[in-house]
């Protein structure tokens, strides 16, 4: 299967894509997950909470109902606590400081060529980069 | 009207998320680490994802959005020390645990504690943004 990996990569991206179209075309929004749920949890989406809540909803309920289909689904995620809890603040603070994360600013915004969009994933792609050298290579903890 | 066409997106969103494999951290990691064994799947998911996006973009010019409404106005290209610094934050984070906040959520249901964990974690650092903010924008306007 591993040889496939990469037509379902691109299916499944097609299907991200067609995912964030919608968001954009109907409901005239951009879909970023930080910002649909950063709005969520700092109050600053109040009065849309409801297409944000719907949202986040079916991307949590729908997994729930594919994850059959497969033999197994594991994220392979770190046992690691403290790798856990740090890479999530990092994550979670980063993400609304820059405005968006690989959905916002990756997908939507170089689809757009957005300055910002091409320049935020720039960075978190070579943070990412230097992060995974760092922490799995020469400090071999992931 | 809005909260289905949201609920079907998020659908499609996760359901991507899902077949392209980027609810495994393995893949993420791989594909950031260009020391290792490199695996190039999350090209694949970007370029495929972009590509429906470009053209919705194009599409979008001179219409307004299905529900009412105005289409985001072209963002204010003014790149600031918020989008590098977040950047660079979230970056280290994604490269260090192989989740980012979409697939976070779309894993949730099989993720097992690590999932919950995480998420927690990330939902912590969301709320802790704002004064996170004021205090980058306190720091710069001191220098």
């Amino acid at each position: 299967m591993i040889e496939q990996d990469w037509i379902w990569g691109l299916v499944g991206g097609l299907m991200i894509g067609s995912a964030a179209a919608l968001y954009l075309l109907v409901n005239g929004r951009i879909m970023g997950a930080s910002g649909i749920l950063g709005g969520l949890i700092d109050g600053s989406g109040r009065k849309d909470w409801t297409e944000r809540a719907a949202f986040v909803l079916g991307l949590l309920v729908m997994p729930v109902f594919l994850v059959p289909l497969y033999d197994s689904v594991n994220t392979h995620a770190t046992q690691n606590v403290a790798i856990l809890v740090v890479a999530g603040l990092l994550v979670g603070v980063g993400t609304r400081l820059a405005n968006g994360c690989t959905s916002g600013h990756g997908v939507c915004g170089i689809s757009r060529l957005s300055l910002r969009g091409i320049v935020a994933t720039v960075f978190y792609v070579l943070a990412g980069g230097l992060a995974v050298a760092l922490f799995k290579h020469v400090l071999e903890v992931i | 009207m809005r909260a289905l066409s949201a609920f079907l997106s998020g659908g499609l969103f996760g359901a991507g998320l899902l077949v392209s494999g980027m609810v495994d951290t393995t893949k993420v990691q791989g594909w950031l680490d260009v020391f290792g064994s490199w695996d190039p799947t999350l090209a694949f998911v970007l370029g495929g994802a972009i590509l429906p996006m470009a053209i919705a973009w194009r599409y979008a010019q001179g219409r307004a959005p299905r529900l009412g409404g105005a289409f985001p106005p072209q963002t204010d290209p003014r790149l600031g020390r918020n989008l590098v610094l977040g950047s660079v934050l979230f970056g280290a984070g994604w490269g260090l645990a192989g989740l980012c906040p979409g697939p976070a959520v779309a894993s949730l249901s099989f993720g097992g504690w690590q999932g919950l964990t995480f998420l927690a974690a990330m939902l912590a650092g969301m709320a802790a943004a704002p004064p996170v903010r004021g205090w980058v924008d306190g720091i710069a306007d001191a220098a």
